[in-house]
Order: structure tokens, then sequence, then C-alpha cells
């Protein structure tokens, strides 16, 4: 009979028929999500992790591979090309970056992600088609506006931001916090402009391909808000402003996920959402700082901060590299604490020298590392390993802090503020309550310093200079390592 | 895949995220950086589909302006992370000079 409604129950079978893909297809994203949480699985211990890393490679081969055979290539060609180019590009810089710059590389990286993100959304956008969200009324699917609102916004505050965030690394910017006037209002503002333009662009009954400003504007004003956000956000604080971005950068993922049925992309947008989360989370906690403190900025600004005020008379006791040798060469149990500075020096392979001749000497040589020790988490690390230092010589803070009291020569060399003991007396510190190395309880305090006028980034003078114990080694870090290194040979 | 499966998805990796990651020796975490950055670039899958697809020309560049960035980013992501793992040693136990003392 006349049977006119079957037109629509086709069209709708077709719609549903684009989003229930084949098994098979949805099996391979799976496996790469999988390999994806084997890879971070892997970095629970170093001996396994060369192998996660490999499994991470092989996930992103499947991913891609079963998006390519999948799909109509009106442009296969072009693709390759595409691929190429950004891999030759990735791979040189990959070889090429120093280890010290390391931060500054994550944040780049983070940019591209993010505006990764963007260009997708936009392109789901203009041609929905594509991405199988184009609804029966020729309008995109009202939760498809959602999630691709939410991708482009995360996507470009994670873009801007992280170009901030390089920028201030790579030194292009300087590290001091920018304070905009009235800007924790600004923000806000921003933010519910966002949120009332996404739920606008969801209501709205014209939103066919390409139709809607409102898109536009979420994108351009998360470009903003990522730019505002970062400015107050002081040069210490970035390993928490790096991580948060490292965050961003998988909900982003996750977000286009959800716009494409995608599991692989969701899966690995949930894992780098999360591990951003808690590196922020550890971060924060290792500073005792709330996330909230640290994300409205301005820390660092005023230098005039810290409760001593008779600071500048104290008596201190300077030493040269032949004296420090002399203890050093004595000595049983030798902490050594690096932080920025030594990566500002690139002091690390002269200190690994330092730490092997005493060895030598028979000294019993660790490392000990604050986990907010350099300019992201774990940045110290990588150096030490740079140096060839073995990794079972690395120590974390809980786990080495008791051994001070034991320890003849606490070794400070470019770090500051976590050594600092007004963190656990002085209530008016900025930096009160942050976990810190007891080193004023080590026999002896060495302290590689520039010279006595700067303070740690928090501003805050530091009691350690002053002890009796304490010598201080002023110098460039390297320079002094070197120095103490040919007074040891001899 | 219904809204509702995807969710289910989305937080059950969450979780599975929150208990990997805490897994994570300290060590390891500038490495932890680089290659969950490699892996969010997943979002090529995205790129490639609207690059992939005739038809609208502005998307199709947008698609393969996406790639190329994607692949600076699996590509770099990848091998710098291989870079960092590959210097973590653990010490000789036979010490070659035995203890010096």
């Amino acid at each position: 009979m006349a049977m006119q409604p079957v037109d629509t129950a086709d069209l709708s079978l077709a719609a549903d028929a684009a989003h229930a893909v084949n098994p098979w297809v949805a099996a391979a994203y799976l496996v790469a999500g999988v390999l994806f949480i084997l890879a971070l699985r892997g970095l629970s211990s170093p001996a396994t992790s060369r192998a996660g890393n490999r499994f991470g490679m092989a996930g992103m081969m499947i991913a891609v591979v079963t998006t390519l055979v999948t799909h109509e290539l009106a442009t296969l060609g072009e693709i390759l090309v595409a691929i190429a180019i950004g891999g030759t590009i990735g791979f040189v810089i990959a070889r090429r970056i120093a280890m010290t710059a390391m931060p500054q590389l994550v944040a780049a990286f983070h940019s591209l992600v993010g505006l990764a993100a963007v260009l997708v959304a936009a392109a789901a956008f203009l041609n929905p088609d594509a991405f199988a969200i184009l609804g029966l009324d020729g309008n995109i699917l009202v939760v498809s506006r959602i999630e691709m609102a939410l991708g482009a916004a995360i996507g470009a505050i994670t873009f801007s931001g992280s170009v901030i965030a390089f920028a201030k690394l790579n030194g292009n910017m300087s590290g001091k916090p920018i304070l905009l006037p009235a800007r924790h209002a600004i923000n806000l503002g921003t933010l519910a402009a966002i949120v009332v333009l996404t739920a606008l662009y969801a209501l709205s009954g014209d939103a066919g391909p390409g139709e809607g400003w409102t898109f536009w504007a979420i994108v351009a004003l998360a470009f903003a808000i990522g730019f505002l956000l970062i400015i107050p956000i002081g040069g210490a604080d970035m390993p928490v402003v790096v991580s948060m971005l490292n965050s961003y950068s998988g909900w982003a993922a996750a977000a286009m996920g959800f716009t494409l049925h995608n599991t692989a992309m969701i899966v690995t947008g949930a894992l780098v959402g999360s591990s951003g989360a808690i590196l922020s989370y550890i971060m924060c906690r290792a500073m005792n700082r709330s996330f909230i403190s640290v994300i409205a900025g301005g820390f660092g600004a005023d230098s005039s901060g810290g409760g001593d005020a008779a600071k500048v008379d104290r008596p201190w006791k300077r030493g040269s590299a032949e004296d420090a040798a002399f203890l050093l060469k004595e000595a049983e149990n030798v902490i050594i604490i690096p932080g920025y500075g030594m990566a500002v020096a690139q002091a690390q392979h002269v200190l690994r020298e330092m730490g092997d001749q005493l060895k030598e000497h028979g000294v019993n040589v660790k490392y000990a590392i604050h986990p907010v020790a350099g300019r992201m988490p774990g940045h110290m690390n990588v150096l030490l390993a740079e140096a060839n230092v073995p990794y079972d010589d690395v120590f974390e803070l809980e786990d080495i802090n008791h051994e001070f009291a034991q320890a003849d020569v606490a070794f400070v060399i470019g770090a500051n503020d976590v050594v600092n003991p007004a963190a656990k007396t002085d209530k008016s510190s900025p930096i009160y309550g942050m976990p810190v190395f007891d080193v004023d309880r080590a026999k002896t305090v060495m302290f590689i310093k520039r010279s006595m006028g700067g303070v740690g980034y928090s501003g805050v003078d530091n009691d350690v200079f002053y002890m009796d114990q304490t010598m201080m080694l002023l110098a460039d870090a390297k320079k002094m390592v070197e120095e103490i290194n040919k007074a040891l040979a001899d | 895949m219904d809204f509702i499966s995807i969710l289910s998805i989305f937080v059950l990796a969450c979780f599975v995220g929150y208990y990997v990651v805490w897994s994570v020796t300290p060590a390891l975490h500038t490495p932890l950086m680089a290659v969950t950055n490699a892996i969010s670039s997943v979002i090529i899958v995205g790129a490639l589909i609207a690059a992939a697809a005739a038809g609208v020309p502005a998307a199709k560049w947008l698609g393969l302006l996406g790639v190329v960035l994607a692949s600076v980013n699996i590509f770099g992501g990848f091998a710098v992370t291989a870079r960092m793992l590959a210097m973590y040693k653990k010490k000789e136990r036979p010490a070659p000079k035995g203890e010096g003392k």
C-alpha cells in the first residue's frame, strides 16, 4: 500500500547506521585504548617504561590505520604528505632538544594538541555529515553541538594557555606574574559568557553545517581566557600550569571522542585528563598551596614578602671550592639537593663527576629531589638521568628526609625554597606548610648560589644561609662544581 | 553507541587513569607528561576523518592542518619519551673498583 513513511524510517535507520559502526572497527579502537593504558602502566618503573612507550606507539598506529582503512579517502596523498611533514618536524625537534628545555617543549606540544582539537571541532562544525552528527532536521545533533563547543573551548584554552606557558618557560616573556586589574572579574565573566553561548548554540533552531556565530564566539572567548588565565601565574608555579594544561589537552580529546563516538579517543582523553589532574594535585600538595590559589596567580609578584624584617646584616660564612672539597672528601654521607639553578647552569654532568669522585673516596652519595624542584614534574630526575646518575641513587622527599640527621654534608645546588626551614616554623611566611628538606639537621650545609643578594622564587629569605654549619659557595653552579672537582682530584 | 554507553566508557576510563597514574613513579613524571602528550594526539583520528571527506573544502583543509599538528606531537612525543627513558639506568651492581675506603 501507500508506504510513504518508509522514507523517513529509512533515513533514521541511515542516521543510526552511521553511528552503529562495524564491531571490528570499534574493537580496533578499543585495543588502541587498552594499549594506551599499558603505555602509562609501564611508567611504574624505569625497567618497564620502554616497553610501555612501544605499547603507546602500537596503539597510535592501530588508531590511525583503522581510521584510514574505514573511511572513504578522497585525499590519501594529501593526508600522507601532512603526516610526513608533521612527523619530520616532530622527530627532528625530539632528537635535538636539550633536556633542560623539556618543560618548554612539553608546553609547546600541549599547544599543538589544543589547536588540533579546535581544528577538528571547527571541521566537524563545517562538515557535520563527515562526522555523522547531522540530525534529520538538517541541524547538527544537540548533544554533538554541546560536545563540539566543549571540545573547541577546552582546546582553545589549552592552546593559548600553553603558548603563554611556553613563552614564560622559554624566556620569551618575563616569568614575573602580570596582574591585570579586576582580572578575576574578567575571567569569571568570560567563563560565564562561554557557558551562556554554549547553551545558546545548543538550543538554537538554525544549527546546520557552518551555521551559528555562537560557535566562533565560543572559540574566540576560549582563546582569550587561556591567555588571561596564565599571564598572572609566575615562573615557579609553572609545574602546576604545565600539568593543568596537560590535563586540559586530555579533556579536549575526550570531548571530541564523544562527538566521534570513538573509544580510543575517549579512553585516552580520560587517561590524560586524570594524569594531568593528579600531577597538578601532587605539585600543589608539595607547595602546600591550593589549586585555586595557584590558578588565581600573583604568587611571587611581591618580593618584599616574608616575616623577617631584619635580614640584611646577618653574619654568614663564605667557603671556597678547596674548603668544600676537603669537607666532602672526609664525609661519610653526602646528600645532594638539586634545584632549578642546576638546570639553568647545566651543571648536572659536572655534578655527577663530583658524585663519582666522592664515591671513589668511599663517600656514600645520594641525591634528594623535591617534587616541585625545577619547572615541571620530574624535571630534576630527567637531568640526573641524562648525566648518567643511576636512578637508585635518587630519592624522593619523604624517603630521604629522615637521613639528614646522619648526613655529614647536605649539598644544595640551585635550590632554595625547598630547604627553607621557615616553611616549618614561620607562620607568616608565604611558603609556610610546604614540605621541605631538613638540611638544617645535617652537620654541614653547602649552599651553591650566585650571590647573597637574590632570594628564592618565593622572595623569602632563608635562615639556612646564616646557620653556623652553613658554608656559602658563591659562584655559578657549574663553575663551582668544576673547581670542587679539580680540588678533589688533587 | 548511545550517549550513556559512551559516558560509561569515559567514567570507567577516568578511574583506570586515576589508579594507573598514581602508580607511576615520581622519577618518571616528565616522561609521563611527554607520553600523555603523544597519546592525546589520538585526536588525529578526528583530523583524518575531516581531511578524508570530500565536499567541504574548508573542513578538509582544517583537517589536514590538524593532521600536521597532531603528527608533530605523535612523532615528537614518542621520540622524546623514548630518548628520555633510554637515559634511566640502574647502578651496575658489580662495582668495577670495589669499595674504595
